[in-house]
């Protein structure tokens, strides 16, 4: 047990790298495969506009994920330094999914990606199609190995406790833990709606500036698409989340609904302020029998409060507001696509404040995306494996000077990261085509 | 199944360390040497590690994961007592990947900018594993006389990775550039000399068993082969460079293999220092062993993907072979 001040400070570490490096692959993991089907759809028509298509996307790609890579370095040591609990007590669980992700899915996805990038004018057509589709599945492996291992985090399955000590039973058992499924599915979903909106609102941008710009009206619309697809089926598969967790972890649910105690005909909570200190809620709007209906399919239904499991839960406050954040976007994305779509039907040209209001949703996806991690993580304390290990007896002895000299370091180097990140992808969808016509001509 | 695997892992383990050290070691050098040359020049440089950086440091992760996964308690133990420099070197490295991609994309005092970032993350982080190295084999003591003993090894790793990186260079470049890297690797060479030297030194002074390891006649005479075979390598990577100056016939290959072989020696001698401990007269690699079930899980998963990773490394280093050129974004 170390004290509350590093606690709390290895806990802002650790959690500013993985706010952070989540940005990143989470773009990435959908664009990968955006750009297998831009380089497809060259290979079919041979058409320039598609190949301008291919090049600008890839770019964006290369730098995200080149953030990712670097970010995700970091936290392949701050697991150990920053949670030796962690390590000692699980580490016989964690440890090889996370050297499985290594081996199948990041050597993969950073050879072939010099192809993709430096190799299309040295290997056959044929191999640089099959780098860029090994290299969305090296993304999608990745993120299967380290969602396991996350699902596994709050539904642990398929172990033995050896002398304190996590011991794994059956391998399968721990991959396909019983809320795997349903995370996996709800990320790579979020990833594909990040990354349509990233799509979307860069091509946006581009009109904004060149409005004659036919790759860019194309991509636009490509982003719409696949958000408008995409978002309902999020819907869809988020309820299931949620039921899922209802019925893993109910605390997490009831922080959620901020319902202070357990009760018959439990009320959606549609807005109100949550008091922490009197354990209620203030200015509350609520639907009676909502919650019961939602979660139990059933408006009678009892529903588990807070109060049925203290002193084990998680704070309200910020998984009210996150959870909200989040489905409000996804709503607010859900709309904003099928309106897209239909303002521009049969060819129709976008109006200048429709390009706006989609250039001032590119990372709208980043925000859902963040906000629903919040929840989810925050909502599994004071676990760190939920009911197995707790994250107060998982941090280790780096000393709060330490701890705060680095987190002041990794805020600074972040921020020059970020704000860099951003002024170059601004630039360069400003910039857009003319700048890949002009290295496509300087080539040939 | 009677396969000590604690041993098994040590050397999986060793190997990937030296893969990302040779690997990583001369891009970093090529990061490193940056501010030497003229801005063209920079750019066939960056041209020769574009499509592989990125590989490279994945062994790192590989090296790191593997010593979380087999021997989770010196993990901690480790990275513990070296966390303000692994906190360097990832800064470092963070600047260096992402001045990488961004110096390409940005344009006027922007991309001088981040050529300097790019540069100075490259030292950072070689600095960092330097002294890294110093901590690790002084059994992680503190004291004013030790810091200054890891800053040295600190700058002779660094002299290792320009020595690597001008190597490099003098096989993918040619003209004034490949001219440049010709003395570079020369320079390089003598900071070798004087890290390995001082690696030597230390590390049977610091502990009684690794002295005991290399004192004890006659198996001395055997142990011998190391330090004379990594001296002929040095005066094979001098004569070889020299040549190369003087336009005579050389293989341009020849010095780089002459720097990794170096590497490998030096890697070899270190890992027999340490042997069979982890952290030096602390912990073994049996004490620190993760449960055998996980071992077993992750070694099938290696033995399966590790020949497809070696070859798939190999394909893209011979779609790339070649001089390297300026503009490669096409």
């Amino acid at each position: 047990m170390v004290d509350a001040e590093t606690l709390v400070l290895a806990r802002a570490q650790f959690g500013l790298n993985i706010a952070f490096h989540i940005l990143f692959p989470s773009l990435t993991i959908a664009l990968a495969w955006f750009l297998v089907y831009f380089r497809a759809m060259y290979a079919r028509t041979q058409e320039a506009a598609w190949l301008y298509t291919y090049k600008f996307w890839t770019k964006v790609f290369a730098l995200t994920f080149t953030m990712g890579v670097v970010t995700g370095i970091v936290m392949s040591f701050q697991f150990g330094t920053n949670w030796p609990g962690f390590m000692t007590t699980v580490g016989n669980v964690a440890g090889p999914l996370l050297a499985y992700e290594v081996l199948t899915a990041f050597f993969m996805e950073a050879t072939f990606l010099g192809v993709m990038l430096f190799g299309m004018g040295r290997v056959p057509a044929w191999m640089h199609m099959t780098a860029t589709v090994l290299v969305a599945t090296g993304t999608t492996l990745s993120a299967f190995w380290i969602l396991a291992l996350n699902s596994w985090m709050h539904t642990p399955a398929g172990y033995d406790v050896v002398e304190g000590v996590i011991i794994a039973r059956d391998w399968l058992a721990v991959i396909f833990n019983p809320s795997f499924p349903y995370r996996f599915t709800h990320m790579m979903i979020a990833s594909g709606l990040t990354a349509s909106f990233v799509v979307a609102g860069l091509s946006a941008w581009r009109l904004l500036k060149a409005p004659q710009d036919s790759s860019a009206r194309r991509t636009l619309r490509f982003g719409m698409l696949v958000a408008a697809v995409l978002a309902p089926s999020q819907i869809f598969v988020g309820d299931s989340h949620g039921l899922n967790t209802l019925e893993r972890q109910p605390a997490k649910i009831a922080a959620m609904e901020a319902l202070w105690t357990t009760q018959t005909r439990a009320p959606l909570v549609l807005f109100a302020v949550p008091n922490e200190l009197t354990r209620k809620n203030d200015f509350a709007i609520e639907l009676p029998g909502f919650a019961s209906f939602i979660l139990k399919h059933d408006f009678d239904a009892p529903v588990k409060g807070i109060d049925a499991f203290e002193p084990d839960r998680p704070p309200v406050v910020p998984l009210f507001w996150c959870f909200r954040i989040m489905v409000g976007l996804g709503v607010a994305m859900l709309t904003l696509a099928w309106f897209g779509l239909w303002m521009t039907r049969a060819q129709r040209p976008v109006p200048r404040w429709l390009l706006w209001v989609f250039a001032g949703f590119t990372f709208s996806g980043w925000i859902a995306t963040l906000s629903g991690w919040m929840v989810t993580e925050i909502g599994r304390q004071p676990w760190l494996v939920y009911g197995v290990l707790r994250t107060a007896d998982a941090a280790g002895p780096i000393s709060g000077a330490e701890l705060g000299a680095s987190l002041t370091g990794y805020a600074l180097t972040y921020g020059i990261m970020f704000i860099a990140y951003m002024v170059v992808l601004t630039h360069l969808s400003a910039k857009g085509d003319a700048h890949a016509a002009t290295i496509a001509q300087s080539r040939t | 199944m009677s396969i000590d695997l604690p041993v098994v892992f040590s050397i999986l383990m060793g190997m990937a360390i030296l893969a990302y050290v040779v690997l990583d070691g001369y891009d970093l050098g090529v990061g490193m040497l940056m501010p030497a040359a003229t801005s063209e020049e920079q750019s066939v440089m960056v041209a020769s590690i574009g499509p592989f950086w990125d590989a490279n440091e994945t062994w790192l992760v590989l090296g790191v994961g593997l010593l979380l996964v087999a021997f989770p308690s010196a993990h901690g133990v480790i990275l513990g007592a070296l966390y303000l420099p692994v906190v360097a070197m990832l800064i470092g490295l963070m600047l260096r990947g992402v001045a990488f991609e961004l110096r390409l994309k940005a344009e006027g005092w922007h991309a001088e900018l981040w050529n300097v970032l790019f540069w100075f993350g490259s030292f950072l982080a070689s600095l960092a594993q330097g002294f890294m190295l110093g901590r690790y084999i002084t059994g992680f003591e503190s004291g004013l006389g030790y810091f200054l003993f890891c800053l040295l090894v600190g700058g002779s790793v660094c002299g290792g990775y320009v020595l690597l990186g001008a190597t490099w260079l003098v096989a993918r470049s040619e003209g004034e550039l490949q001219r440049k890297a010709l003395s570079w690797a020369r320079w390089g060479l003598l900071w070798v000399a004087l890290g390995i030297g001082l690696v030597s030194l230390a590390t049977p002074l610091a502990s009684e068993t690794v002295r005991a390891k290399w004192f004890d006649f006659p198996g001395t005479l055997v142990l011998m082969v190391l330090p004379l075979t990594t001296t002929i390598a040095w005066f094979w990577i001098w004569r070889s460079t020299g040549r190369l100056q003087r336009a005579q016939r050389r293989s341009e290959w020849a010095p780089f293999t002459g720097a990794v072989a170096i590497f490998a020696l030096a890697f070899l001698g270190l890992a027999y220092s340490v042997f069979p401990f982890i952290v030096i007269d602390k912990i073994t690699i049996w004490q620190a062993a993760a449960h055998p079930s996980s071992l077993k899980f992750v070694l099938i998963g290696t033995l399966i993907v590790l020949p497809f990773i070696v070859g798939y490394t190999v394909v893209s280093y011979r779609i790339f072979r070649g001089k390297a050129r300026a503009g490669l974004y096409g």
